[in-house]
């Protein structure tokens, strides 16, 4: 038997709740990874969602310029570059089945955003 | 059936695309048996047909089609790494190489194939690869890792994949064909060359007809291939993709009855020689051939769960059109391309500057369709499956069906269709069984999606589908939406109605009350663009930021590398040496790289989103405004020099240019506008081809409108003739609002006066006679949204929260270290992934100096 020696991911403090817009999202640097964190108004209730911030179609790190929106139940961004929809949630790309990105944990203490790289 | 055991106990060899879709087909069809799994590579049945997308970034997860959770739940036992080595017939058991033995009443050898690799010396070396596995995959990027150079030996398909694959990992890369064309099986030679000259400019070398003889060692790199012509190549790694062969080596050793050239028997049930054992997908031959797609391997499997289940689908054999995109390239291969049939005739049409290559085969008395070939454009291609398929009688002039659309070619509509069309070919579905799922409740095209799976496999017939479906939901009286999106049961020119009567303020109020959902990308843009055209001041609203586009939000236009364009205003295109100085400084300062624009202006492309705010600080300090290049608004109007200088200008056309400029920038409307001035007949200004044109006349102005450059060219129609300029303005301003309020999404003035209902008489009456009595509201509001005109920039510059929103990153003050440039003609451009990552010698750091 080997042990496991997948590492699990640690939580990071990333920036206040007022760092982030609303409907929109901004990039953050964590441990060298650039993630895209959006802040979602739904039925009145905020949400918080972190993926990769890098387009694997267009290849640059412009995820967190996207838009918000939905498709059906799922919350997504359009990427700027080309407009595929990736969830918010899981980092599945709505278009292509063989795409998808990296979807972080995200939680808030206090007044401040924590994503788990 | 065994008397002991009350399941029947099914044991499937191979767990690749068939097998798999075997074992989901006959899970849900059947309870009564015990189905095991022999797995012979490490994963389960994952999608080869997407294997490359590997190289782009899909995991071996993404590409996985089941998982041994799923399998648990059907009651489905696997078992991988198991590799069958040996069958004992007569006691129905199946022995696997570690020496497991599994017991079956009936067996399905779902083996597949494995790549042909020619007999050559030197061919087993570390860096001479195949391309079929996942297993594949990781060694051939661990191979391109440490190579320069990769050759692909085999043209095909499969071999012009893996060369997109090399490609993509960044080695100068080669393909090697013996035959004098690529893709031999699908395209005619003229196919062949325009591929071929495609995919060279993509920088891919190709060398046909070449018979490799030995792999050597190398000088300049690890190996040389030394071809029958005496002639060599050198290469760091070897791919081979020359064909594929059925792993039928099991039934060999069985004594099953084999092809000529290998293949397991089947009949249309799927049955070998032995009335216990199937053979589904690639290993199988039936009436003499292997079907090397996965689209009748999957029918062959249903056909197996049918045998078994006692139904009646049988196997007939499949069509093997194919469409695909290589390398971004388009080609189409439909029934018999080679003109084989006695008697075929042929049209084709050729456009090698563009490279697109097409041609129509048809049989002899040109009633059908018998194949078709196409290159560089397979929009056609749906169509002439269609025609192909069905036998659909051809038009009187069946060459429309290829030409380039001249509004001529009668398209195939969904009714013409016969009910027992496949729409989608990867899961077998008709035209009736749509017609059916409608019938039986399914009233939009997700629902038919899901209750059907068409459209759900490789996604080829989405256009056909959704016309389908259309067509039939028409037919019922359900009005097809013409909807804007699925969150706003409205078109533009609604939404507009909706919010100016209503007096709508913001984009969530207009959700609230008229739409679902949160949005997306279509209606969210519409409805920012439809607020600020009735109250100028929405776009710089920090609470209106997220209904823009990308472009809008940071007032630039992003470039593929995720780096903005700079554009400021250069009114009518006149520009005095100190501007143009304080432009080339700021280009010099940040490292853009500079050009003339096609709209009379300078573009300083480059800038990450970071440095925008100071380089626009720059230039709005020197004068300099927005030039709305990122947003659909008011772009540029085009001037030439006119009166003042030009000795047969008639009038101040460079005056009127700035002034009109000044009049509507910042104006949002449903797509971009453009407008020409030019100062006599000579129309150096080209204003016929822009949205609004005006031309000098002795008298005053002649007004043109609804003009298009573009993809679909449009002459502007004159309007009025003889125009002072205060009357000029005034029907401009009438046009505009009035295009601004009853245009679609994204429809330019040149396709809005297309489907405007009545024509230019009708614009006309509204304008110039006020036939609708909207005169006074269209010029109030215009005079609205010019008085309430800002720089964007200016204002955007002003305050330290909107400056905030320009930094990459909220935690910490970098900048994107994936934005690199390389010189070129002594100045800065994107570099290309490869450059990126060998790291070439030419990439430059970008400092602000
Ligand atoms: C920069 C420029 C090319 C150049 O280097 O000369 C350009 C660049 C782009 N054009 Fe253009 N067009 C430019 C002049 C033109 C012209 C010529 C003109 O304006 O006289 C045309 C044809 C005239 C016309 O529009 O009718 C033109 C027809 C298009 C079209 C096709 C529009 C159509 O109706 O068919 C698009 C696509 C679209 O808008 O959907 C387009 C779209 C674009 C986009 C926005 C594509 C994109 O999304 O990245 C490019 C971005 C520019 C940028 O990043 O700043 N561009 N484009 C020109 C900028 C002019 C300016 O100063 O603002
Ligand atoms: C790069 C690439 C691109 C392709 N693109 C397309 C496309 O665009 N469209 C299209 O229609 N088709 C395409 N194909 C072809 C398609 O993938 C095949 O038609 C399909 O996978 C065949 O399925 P199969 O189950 O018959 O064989 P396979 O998928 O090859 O699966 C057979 C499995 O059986 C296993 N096996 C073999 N022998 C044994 C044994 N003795 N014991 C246990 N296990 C065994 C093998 O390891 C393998 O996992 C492509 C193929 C490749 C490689
Ligand atoms: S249209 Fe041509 S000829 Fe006429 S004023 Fe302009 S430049 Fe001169
Ligand atoms: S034909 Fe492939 S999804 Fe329909």
């Amino acid at each position: 038997m080997t042990a496991n020696t997948e590492v699990a991911p640690l939580w990071h403090d990333v920036c206040g709740i007022d760092d982030v817009v609303t409907n929109s999202g901004v990039c953050a640097l964590i441990e060298g990874q650039q993630v895209a964190l959006f802040s979602v108004m739904r039925g009145g209730e905020q949400f918080l969602y972190a993926i990769s911030n890098w387009d694997p179609i267009g290849k640059a790190n412009v995820l967190y310029r996207g838009l918000i929106g939905s498709i059906a139940d799922d919350i997504v961004v359009a990427s700027p570059l080309y407009k595929e929809h990736y969830v918010l949630a899981t980092g599945k790309c709505i278009e292509r089945d063989d795409v998808s990105v990296v979807a972080y944990d995200v939680k808030v203490e206090g007044e401040r955003i924590l994503v788990a790289v | 059936m065994t008397s002991l055991a009350s399941k029947t106990r099914i044991l499937v060899v191979g767990n690749g695309m068939v097998g798999h879709h075997f074992v989901e087909q006959l899970h849900q069809s059947s309870d009564n048996v015990d189905i095991t799994v022999l797995c012979g590579e490490s994963r389960l049945a994952y999608d080869r047909v997407h294997l490359s997308s590997y190289f782009s970034g899909a995991s071996a997860d993404d590409l996985a089609l089941t998982t041994a959770d799923v399998y648990r739940d059907w009651g489905v036992n696997v078992v991988t790494n198991a590799i069958v080595t040996d069958l004992l017939r007569d006691e129905k058991k199946a022995l696997t190489e570690d020496g497991q033995v599994f017991p079956y009443d009936k067996l399905v050898l779902a083996t597949g194939s494995y790549p042909f690799v020619p007999p050559i010396p030197g061919n087993n070396q570390e860096h001479c690869l195949v391309y079929r596995t996942i297993d594949d995959l990781i060694a051939i990027e661990n191979s391109a890792r440490e190579s320069k150079v990769g050759v692909v030996v085999g043209g095909g398909l499969l071999g012009l994949e893996a060369a997109n694959a090399l490609k993509e990992a960044g080695l100068e890369t080669h393909v090697v064909e013996f035959a004098p064309q690529l893709m031999a099986v699908q395209l005619d030679e003229t196919g062949g060359d325009v591929l071929r000259s495609k995919i060279e400019s993509l920088g891919v070398t190709v060398h046909t007809q070449k018979a490799t003889q030995v792999i050597e060692a190398g000088e300049q790199a690890r190996y040389r291939m030394v071809f029958a012509d005496g002639t060599f190549l050198e290469t760091d790694m070897v791919l081979f993709s020359a064909g594929i062969r059925p792993s039928d080596q099991l039934a060999r050793k069985s004594m099953l009855a084999l092809g000529e050239r290998g293949g397991i028997v089947v009949d249309d049930n799927c049955l070998t020689s032995d009335p216990d054992i199937f053979a589904v997908g690639e290993c199988a031959l039936w009436q003499n051939r292997i079907f090397g797609l996965v689209a009748p391997g999957y029918t062959m499997a249903r056909a197996a769960v049918s045998a078994l289940t006692g139904g009646d689908t049988v196997f007939t054999g499949a069509d093997m059109s194919t469409k695909l995109k290589l390398m971004g390239v388009e080609v189409g291969s439909i029934g018999d391309a080679h003109e084989r049939t006695t008697g075929a005739q042929s049209y084709t049409y050729f456009n090698q500057p563009e490279g697109v290559y097409k041609k129509l085969v048809v049989d002899e008395s040109q009633q059908k369709v018998l194949g078709a070939v196409l290159v560089g454009d397979t929009s056609d291609y749906d169509t002439l499956l269609q025609y192909a398929l069905n036998g659909i009688d051809l038009p009187e002039n069946p060459e429309t069906l290829i030409l380039p659309s001249s509004g001529a070619a009668p398209a195939l509509g969904a009714d013409a269709l016969p009910d027992t069309a496949t729409i989608c070919s990867c899961h077998n579905v008709a035209k009736n069984d749509i017609v059916s799922a409608i019938d039986e409740g399914c009233c939009s095209l997700g629902e038919v999606k899901s209750c059907t799976k068409a459209s759900t496999g490789c996604g080829g017939c989405t256009a056909l589908l959704k016309n389908v479906v259309d067509s039939e939901l028409e037919k019922r009286g359900v009005e097809v939406s013409k909807a804007i999106c699925e969150h706003f049961n409205h078109t533009r020119q609604e939404l507009f109605h909706i919010v100016k009567v209503n007096g709508i303020t913001s984009f969530d109020e207009l959700l609230d009350k008229h739409g679902t959902g949160l949005g997306c990308e279509i209606c969210k843009p519409a409805a920012g663009s439809i607020l600020a055209s009735v109250y100028n001041d929405y776009v710089l609203k920090q609470e209106h930021l997220p209904l823009q586009d990308t472009n809008d939000i940071y007032l630039g236009n992003m470039q593929k590398d995720g780096t903005y364009s700079v554009v400021p205003r250069v009114a009518g295109g006149e520009i005095t040496p100190e501007k143009l100085i304080l432009l080339g400084e700021v280009a010099k300062k940040y490292s853009l790289y500079t050009k003339i624009t096609g709209g009379q202006r300078i573009d300083l492309f480059g800038a990450r989103v970071d440095q925008l705010p100071d380089i626009w600080e720059a230039l709005v300090k020197g004068g300099f405004e927005t030039g709305h290049a990122y947003a659909k608004a008011l772009r540029t109007v085009k001037s030439c020099v006119g009166s003042t200088w030009c000795r047969y200008g008639v009038q101040d056309s460079v005056k009127t240019a700035i002034d009109l400029e000044n009049r509507y920038k910042g104006l949002r409307a449903p797509h971009k506008i453009k407008f020409g001035v030019s100062g006599c007949t000579r129309e150096c200004a080209e204003a016929q081809s822009k949205d609004i044109g005006v031309i000098a006349t002795e008298n005053g102005w002649n007004l043109y409108v609804c003009g298009n450059g573009g993809m679909k060219p449009r002459h502007a129609d004159l309007f009025a003739t003889d125009l002072d300029t205060e009357t000029l303005v005034k029907y401009i301003d009438r046009v505009l609002m009035f295009y601004v309020r009853t245009a679609d999404r994204l429809q330019r003035t040149s396709v809005w006066m297309d489907n405007l209902e009545g024509g230019l008489a009708y614009l006309q009456d509204v304008v110039m006679n006020d036939s609708l009595n909207i005169n006074a509201d269209l010029e109030a509001q215009m005079e609205t949204v010019v008085g309430a005109y800002q720089c964007e920039w200016k204002t955007t510059l002003e305050s330290e929260a909107s400056r905030k929103r320009f930094r990459q990153f909220v935690n910490t003050d970098g900048t994107d270290t994936n934005i690199q440039f390389v010189s070129e003609r002594g100045q800065v451009r994107p570099a290309t992934e490869l450059e990126k990552s060998k790291g070439a010698d030419n990439l430059i750091a970008v400092d602000v100096i």
